[in-house]
């Protein structure tokens, strides 16, 4: 677009304007407006990647995620609708089946963003038939834990590993609904790895994939993260 | 480099030499992984871990990332396969021609399970996606080389035999590898012989814009699926600034039910590598890559014969035609049986060789596509226009056909008609029409473009095939009354589960979710809200997928539920609920071991 940049450019989300500098993406912009866009894959820190589909919003009825879409002037984004929520709600509902996660006896239950989002879209059953995939968990190394049954493939830690950790520790493997997490040794494990506690990948995972051992329960359950507020709220506090 | 003699123990009847040398001649380019994994898998039959590490120790990659793409690609094995690796092809049309019980024919005559090799490593059988050989059907790729047309009882046993022989695939009988093109309607394209060069030399004569003025004249849209218009792709391309431009022949036809590029590609490959100089003259490329998919890797030697004399006619390298500056050569990717290569940035990526997953577009790959740079990509039919557009005139094109839809488009027609095969004809073209032609009778459904394009019924034999009415990428099934709409839908629902990529949540486990949910309608166990389940999945992956190819994955269950729903209904127990568990399988281990087998369950469903 040859159009002269705009300081006060705006988009209508939902109906009421938010204003974006050039180069922000939807969700970037209405964050910083105190707007809430729901999302799992997408994180302040890193390069989008648009797989986990929950940021979905319509843009001229046209649908696409918030989190690679470039704001621009003038536009009409819908978000906080009921069918993009209802539609939220089943993408969550395929990552519980999708995976094996029991939230009352996971370490993350309260600090998830998985568990967060799906009380924030009134989540009260799974709605399809569970998978109950078999994976394996790997307590190798002596400091982190991987538990890929909580593996929602947001690929936050390989993010994290290559771009800040620069080493490169996670991939992902295979396709389809075998489409998983990776550990670059020649194990497979993460012992074999370089990874550190203080690594970045070791504390960015959103849901209960990727823990630090020994640390159970230090925060009691009624005061995580998401216990006195919600995923929206946390959100757009953060943004602040 | 490779570290010489760092493979452990289980890889020393395997010497390093031979990879070190398939690395240097790909020049120790990360970007050939996957061209350089085809080969080493071709020496060594299966990639061993030693060998992924070994390849991303020499190409400067991590081993995760090297069996990130060796696990990507479903003709790549990174557990022991056979010595003899046999893929029957599983469309819907090779069902309905019998390949299941073919298949299990094989599998009880070798003494192998499905999917297994066998105790021996001397076979392991198993079905694949769709090989583009439906007009011969059934059909089978046999070590990722070669391909076995018209399967029958009789051929299956005697293949049984060869392996058990341990007969070299190369001796085998000559007929079988045969592929016959069944050209069964020509129009302009392939009712054209082309001299080679002459579409050149009329675009270099022409002139570059006027080049251009001709395709805008022509009005030609990309064959394989969106329907772009190739000029305006090339303008973009050719202003979007660059280090380097690159052209690329989408050869990926990996949607079920399509072979019309096989044929252009077995008969007419000067008319497609004319198109792709021509598109490189138009866009200022002076590298071109053909990604043939991995299903048709018997073409390839017959394509680089071409290529050669090509190069030896100038009508490749440098200065071509004498032109100077217009410099430009061809080499070709082969695929590794990943369907969804077939969508423009993956295709790129895989070229790069990585996995195949599709990028957030924009930037489209006019402007960013290989290595960043602006790429045009079009499709094996598109560039055979093109050839013919700079031979005879945009406006000749634009006479035929429709004014959205011009020109003439080639149609691979299959399933339940007389003569099976190639059609080309005139965009416009009615559905009623091609059925006549092709002999099929009392015909319930035709599945036009494949799993992915439009499922119509006999009340819409009358709308024709155009982008602004039925368009398609080239498949024709053909179901006659005889068939079970339901069970179509259930093959293609199982074409996608295995060919998701991944990537997006919709697609991934919604793809899985479909086809669990097919099967469990098949086994007899589904209820109404089952089939409502599989309607809310249907509008989700249309509205939230990260590319087309899963947006459209549930395109021909939405037709058929709307279209043949009494198929779906006749599967249901219950118009109510029926819970996927299943309480007599579930205690079938516990009744075995305390030899209570034959015990009912004493509990009724509740109803």
């Amino acid at each position: 677009m040859s159009t002269p940049v705009q300081t006060a450019a705006t988009f209508s989300l939902d109906g009421e304007d938010v204003p974006f500098e050039p180069g922000e993406t939807i969700l970037q912009a209405a964050r910083r407006a105190g707007r809430y866009i729901p999302h799992l894959c997408w994180h302040p820190d890193f390069h989008p990647q648009g797989s986990c589909r929950v940021c979905t919003v319509k843009v001229k009825g046209r649908a696409g995620s918030a989190c690679t879409l470039q704001a621009a002037a003038g536009e009409v984004v819908e978000s906080n609708t009921d069918e993009l929520n209802a539609e939220r709600k089943m993408l969550v509902q395929m990552l519980f089946v999708e995976g094996n996660h029991f939230c009352p006896s996971c370490e993350k239950s309260g600090n998830c963003l998985l568990q967060a989002t799906a009380y924030e879209m009134n989540m009260e059953d799974v709605l399809f038939q569970e998978f109950y995939p078999r994976r394996p968990i790997d307590a190798s190394h002596a400091d982190v834990m991987i538990d890929f049954n909580r593996c929602i493939l947001c690929e936050l830690c390989v993010r994290a590993s290559h771009d800040i950790d620069g080493k490169d520790v996670f991939a992902i493997a295979g396709h389809g609904i075998g489409t998983h997490l990776v550990v670059n040794s020649m194990s497979g494990l993460l012992v074999d790895t370089d990874m550190a506690l203080t690594d970045r990948a070791a504390s960015i995972c959103p849901v209960g994939a990727i823990l630090p051992k020994r640390r159970g329960f230090v925060i009691p359950i009624g005061v995580r993260r998401y216990d006195p507020h919600t995923a929206a709220d946390v959100d757009t506090q953060e943004a602040s | 480099m490779v570290a010489l003699g760092s493979s452990p123990a289980g890889l020393a009847d395997m010497s390093s030499e031979p990879l070190a040398a398939l690395l240097t001649r790909y020049g120790g380019s990360p970007h050939a992984l996957v061209q350089i994994l085809r080969e080493a898998q071709l020496q060594h039959g299966w990639l061993p871990r030693p060998m992924l590490a070994d390849l991303a120790d020499g190409l400067g990659l991590t081993l995760a990332h090297v069996e990130g793409v060796a696990t990507f690609y479903r003709f790549f094995h990174t557990r022991p396969v056979g010595e003899y690796r046999v893929l029957f092809s599983d469309n819907i049309t090779d069902r309905m021609l019998g390949n299941v019980s073919l298949l299990d024919a094989l599998c009880q005559r070798l003494g192998v399970e499905r999917g297994k090799m066998r105790a021996d490593g001397r076979v392991s059988v198993d079905f694949c996606s769709c090989t583009g050989l439906c007009d011969q059907g059934p059909s089978l790729l046999i070590n990722h080389q070669q391909v076995v047309t018209r399967l029958d009882a009789a051929r299956v046993g005697t293949l049984a035999g060869l392996i058990e022989a341990r007969v070299p695939v190369s001796d085998w009988p000559a007929h079988w590898f045969r592929v016959n093109d069944h050209v069964r309607r020509a129009d302009v394209l392939l009712g054209t012989s082309l001299h080679p060069g002459k579409a050149i030399a009329a675009a270099l004569a022409g002139g570059i814009p006027a080049l251009f003025d001709e395709m805008k004249r022509s009005n030609l849209r990309g064959r394989g699926g969106a329907g772009f218009v190739t000029g305006m792709k090339w303008q973009l391309c050719r202003d979007a600034k660059g280090s380097e431009h690159y052209m690329v022949c989408n050869a990926d036809e990996g949607e079920p039910g399509t072979f019309k590029d096989r044929v252009l590609l077995s008969r007419h490959p000067d008319m497609v590598f004319e198109g792709m100089t021509i598109g490189a003259l138009a866009i200022g490329a002076r590298r071109g890559m053909l990604y043939l998919r991995g299903e048709y890797r018997y073409l390839l030697e017959s394509l680089r014969d071409v290529l050669q004399r090509r190069r030896a006619a100038h009508l490749l390298g440098a200065s071509i035609l004498g032109q100077a500056g217009f410099d430009f050569d061809i080499e070709i990717h082969v695929g590794a049986g990943a369907y969804v290569c077939g969508e423009e940035s993956s295709l790129i990526e895989s070229l790069e060789g990585k996995r195949g997953t599709p990028r957030i577009r924009p930037p489209f790959p006019a402007e960013r596509g290989y290595l960043g740079q602006p790429t045009a990509v079009d499709n094996v039919e598109t560039l055979c226009a093109v050839t013919h557009i700079a031979l005879q005139g945009g406006a000749g094109w634009a006479a035929i056909g429709t004014p959205k839809s011009t020109g003439t488009s080639v149609h691979s027609v299959s399933g339940d008609c007389d003569r099976p095969g190639i059609y080309e004809y005139p965009m416009g073209t009615s559905i009623d029409r091609i059925l006549d032609d092709c002999g099929a009778r009392d015909t319930q459904a035709v599945q036009v473009g494949g799993p992915s394009g439009k499922c119509l019924s006999a009340l819409e034999f009358g709308r024709r095939i155009a982008f602004e009415d039925v368009p398609t990428a080239g498949a024709f099934m053909v179901f006659d009354r005889s068939r079970d709409m339901f069970e179509v839908a259930r093959n293609y629902a199982g074409f996608f589960a295995e060919e998701s990529c991944g990537f997006c949540t919709p697609c991934r486990v919604g793809t899985a979710l479909v086809l669990k949910t097919m099967d469990k309608l098949a086994a007899g166990r589904g209820s109404r809200r089952d089939v409502d389940v599989l309607s809310d999945i249907d509008s989700l992956m249309h509205g939230t997928t990260h590319c087309g190819l899963g947006g459209a994955a549930c395109n021909a269950l939405h037709d058929t539920i709307v279209k043949f729903r009494p198929a779906y209904e006749r599967r249901l127990t219950s118009l109510r609920f029926e819970p996927a568990f299943d309480l007599d399988a579930e205690l079938a281990d516990t009744r075995r071991i305390t030899g209570q087998e034959g015990a009912a369950v004493p509990l009724e469903s509740p109803s």
